[in-house]
Parts: structure tokens; C-alpha cells; sequence
């Protein structure tokens, strides 16, 4: 019988959450890596049993564990007591090292600071884990200060794809409030040279040749909070997420509006229509039906929380413009949680099941694509992110 | 024998219950303790120096014998009590909270 696998991320340790298909009943297991932030898991779509995660601290800086179970135990890869042939110990699972030499990228050394100063590339955190779709070994990892890494052995070792950083516009990019984080990676499923990255604030990014060259894809966006609000780069793209059957539609939830673009990328149009607000963080797309996509509006860039304090899902079955409220089952009262860039994720059976994390520690989800929610857990420590996994 | 205290989470991390003992030949200072630590452990490589600069994180503290270390070069000599292992050399997770 089929099942889903929730893989949530909080600031205290990561929890797993299993249900079988119905996903009326859930057992929670966790935490694991107590009180360490855990920005984001997600499994192998080649092998589910294969997890990665990002496992990080203020104290200690980064580590990436691996699971080839579920998530029932986990290793730091490269981490355990090898010898090089030399005799050398080593282990370099963590090492996130930005290449600047002029062969592979081009020797870019500073971004654009907070004071409008040029300022270096300095490794913070992996914020988000992205598996190939094909190849459990391969994976790739959106970091702090925004680049974007590859393994191709498990995590043993990661390389950056440092056209990214070389392309040309990265000493305009600028950290938000949150820092200069590579949060979204998107593997096109019909293209495997394919890649849609995003970075706050710095906007969209693809490549079509395996992550050798890199453009901005920002046409249509406007940002009013920068001095050229049309500016090739400098926008704050919250998530980006991608049609199921379309691979050419991508739907983004920005800092303010919800744009939607029909042509990978290379232009964009606001979809926000009816939203009360349409500032926020996350955006996903039904699995089985493409143009039905979600969204959590926040009240503004300064209150971050729902209006009126009644926490709403937003659906749009139309691909955008015309949206819906999704409430029952959500709290309509008192509700002041926030909802992290990470944090929504939908399964692949049907009716598709939704699920959600909040700021205060809850994990809800919808087993009838949004219709009816149910608390899946409560009081968690605040909730990085969420990842479905359908298991067969 | 040289006696490390690592902080919970680095115990965790390098699957280790107590205290960790190291043999280091040689001049016993914060860099070679160091090194044969993440020699033993290499999970620990990164966690507590910077792994290209092997800089001291910012929120790490070395502690010996009652005395703050953290600033002291990173190749001067410890205390002998560190080295006839009389006393632990140990990392601290620096005080943060609210």
C-alpha cells in the first residue's frame, strides 16, 4: 500500500512524519540531531530510502548527514575514520569551498553588502538539498552566501558550479534579511541540462548546458524596494515552484506578488488577481492537476503573519488570478505564525495531499488537495522546512 | 594522553560518550590537540576551526587549568597539566541565549 514520508526541518532537530495512503494517522519520530538547525531534508526520487540533510549551528558551522534507510539512521559522509592512500585521514562531507579559479568560473570574490560596499563570498549554511532525479549519488546544495554545489558521490565531496557566481551580475547581488541564500533548485525533469536556481535578493537564475553557464531570468518582475524596479537583477524571489506537465510554466511567490511565467523563465506575468495580499513565501503546484497551485499570503514585509490573524491557504485552479480560501480546519483566530520559503510540500497520490509548516511548530496537512486540514502534529520548534516523499 | 571535553553536540556528532583521549607526539599546543582530534574524528573537521583558515569558530572557546585559552597563539605549548593529562583541554560552546 502506498504511503508519505514528511521530512520537516526545525530550528531544534528534524522529525519524520509517516502515514500510510489514507494519511489519517501519523507517527512521528524524532527528533534526530537534537538541537542542531535543520534547514532542509529531502529524499532521492531514484531511491526514496536515500535522504540528504543540512544540519547547521551557529557554534559549529555545517554538516551533511545521509540516510540510505528512511531516515532511520544517518551518517556524515566522509565523516567516518577513511585514510587516504597516503595514509592521511580524511573526511571533507562539510567543505563548501567557493572556486574562483578563471578555468571553471571567474575569480569573483565580492557581492554587494548591506552598505553598498563590495563585500567577499563567505560559506554560511546549506539552505536547501536538491537530489538528482535520476542518480542517488548526485545531489545538489543551495548555500549561504548564494552558490550552488554539486556531489556526485554521495556527499562525500561537493564542487560549486561556479558559473553561477561568474556569471557577470553577482557583485549586484545583495543579501536580505534573511542573508544572500541559494534557496530553490528545480532539476527539469524534461531537460537534464536544465536547472532553475533563485537567490535572495538576486532573483532567477537557469542554465541549460548542466550548470556550466548561467543567465537571470527576471524579465517582468517588479520590485518597488529596489531603485530600478524592472533591474536585470536585485529581486527577492521567495520560492519558485514548476507546472507537473508543463515544465515550461514556472509559478513564483516573490517578496510582494505571485507572477507566473509560461516560457522557462525568460518572461513573467503577475497572477496575484483576488489575493487579499500577495506577500509570502511559499508556492506549489497540485500533482495531479498542474494548474491548481497554492499559496499562504502574509499580511506585509513587515508583519509577518497571516491578516486578521486567520491562517488561510489560497488555491487557484485557474493557474493563477482567481483564487480561493481554503480555512477549514486552520486556525481563524489568534493565529500570528509565520510560513517559511521551504516549508509547503504536496504528494503524489489522489487526491493530492498538501502540507504545510508553521513558525510555531505545527504541521498541517490536507489529504484532499486543500479542501479540509487537520494539525498532523502541534508545538514542534519552529519549522524550517517540509518535504513529501509518496512511497510506493 | 592528552584529555579533550568536547560540548553535547560535538559528543553527538562524533558518537562519543565522555571525554576523548588523544596520543599526540611531539609539542602539545592548541594546533596539534586539534589536529589529532579531527585526525581521530575527522567528522569534527570544520566545527571547530574554520576549515580553510583553521581560524578558532567565533563562538568556540578553549578552556584549560581555569585559565581562557582561546586567544592564545595557536602553537604556544599548554599547560603541563594539559599535557601529563592531570587536566582536560576543553572546547566550549560559547554562552548564547535569550
Amino acid at each position: 500500500m502506498s504511503g508519505v514520508r514528511l521530512l520537516v526541518g526545525t530550528v531544534k532537530g528534524a522529525f519524520i512524519l509517516e502515514s500510510d495512503g489514507t494519511r489519517k494517522k501519523w507517527k512521528v519520530n524524532g527528533p534526530h540531531f537534537t538541537g542542531w538547525e535543520i534547514y532542509h531534508l529531502k529524499g532521492s526520487p531514484a531511491d526514496p530510502n536515500r535522504i540528504y540533510c543540512s544540519q547547521t549551528s551557529g557554534w559549529f558551522g555545517q554538516v551533511l548527514q545521509r540516510s540510505n534507510d528512511g531516515g532511520k539512521t544517518w551518517e556524515a559522509p566522509g565523516g567516518g575514520v577513511t585514510m587516504t592512500p597516503q595514509g592521511m585521514p580524511q573526511g571533507e562531507s562539510n567543505r563548501f569551498v567557493y572556486d574562483t579559479s578563471s578555468e571553471t568560473g571567474k575569480p569573483l570574490t565580492t557581492h554587494q553588502w548591506y552598505d553598498g560596499t563590495q563585500h567577499p563570498w563567505e560559506f554560511k549554511r546549506v539552505w536547501h538539498l536538491e537530489p538528482s532525479l535520476t542518480d542517488p549519488d548526485t545531489a545538489y546544495a543551495g548555500v549561504e552566501d548564494a552558490a550552488i554545489f554539486r556531489t556526485v558521490d554521495g556527499g562525500h565531496t561537493w564542487q560549486e558550479l561556479a558559473g553561477l557566481r561568474g556569471h557577470g551580475t553577482g557583485p549586484k547581488w545583495q543579501p536580505g534579511a534573511g542573508g544572500m541564500c541559494l534557496h530553490t533548485i528545480i532539476l527539469d525533469p524534461a531537460d537534464p541540462n536544465r536547472i532553475f536556481v533563485a537567490i535572495s535578493a538576486a532573483g532567477a537564475f537557469r542554465t541549460d548546458d548542466g550548470g556550466k553557464t548561467w543567465k537571470p531570468i527576471n524579465q517582468g518582475l517588479r520590485s518597488q524596494y529596489i531603485p530600478d524596479p524592472a533591474a536585470e537583477v536585485g529581486h527577492c524571489v521567495h520560492r519558485i515552484a514548476q507546472h507537473g506537465s508543463k515544465p515550461n510554466v514556472l509559478f513564483m511567490q516573490k517578496h510582494w506578488d505571485v507572477m507566473r511565467s509560461d516560457d522557462a523563465g525568460d518572461h513573467w506575468h503577475e497572477v496575484s488577481g483576488n489575493l487579499p495580499t500577495d506577500f509570502g513565501f511559499v508556492i506549489d503546484v497540485n500533482t495531479n492537476d498542474p494548474e491548481t497551485i497554492y499559496v499562504v499570503p502574509i499580511k506585509s514585509d513587515s508583519e509577518h503573519f497571516p491578516l486578521d490573524g486567520r491562517l488561510k491557504v489560497f488555491r487557484s485552479r485557474s493557474g493563477g488570478n482567481e483564487w480561493e480560501p481554503l480555512t477549514k480546519g486552520l486556525p481563524q483566530r489568534n493565529c500570528f505564525v509565520n510560513v517559511l520559503r521551504d516549508s509547503m510540500s504536496v504528494d503524489k497520490l489522489d487526491p493530492c495531499g498538501v502540507y504545510f509548516g508553521t513558525t510555531s511548530g505545527e504541521v498541517y496537512g490536507s489529504a484532499d488537495s486543500g479542501n479540509t486540514w487537520t494539525a498532523i502534529v502541534e508545538h514542534l520548534p519552529r519549522v524550517l522546512s517540509v518535504e513529501a516523499q509518496t512511497l510506493s | 594522553m592528552i584529555r579533550v571535553v568536547l560540548p553535547f553536540h560535538l559528543r553527538t556528532l562524533a558518537k562519543v560518550d565522555d571525554e576523548v583521549t588523544l596520543d599526540i607526539q611531539g609539542e602539545v599546543t592548541q594546533r596539534s590537540v586539534l589536529d589529532a582530534l579531527e585526525a581521530k574524528y575527522p567528522v569534527l573537521r570544520g566545527t571547530i576551526r574554520d576549515h580553510d583558515t583553521a581560524k578558532r569558530r567565533a563562538f568556540i572557546r578553549f578552556f584549560a587549568c581555569e585559565e581562557d585559552l582561546s586567544h592564545e597563539p595557536p602553537d604556544a605549548p599548554l599547560p603541563d597539566e594539559v599535557v601529563s593529562g592531570k587536566e582536560p583541554f576543553c572546547v566550549i560552546g560559547a554562552i548564547a541565549g535569550g
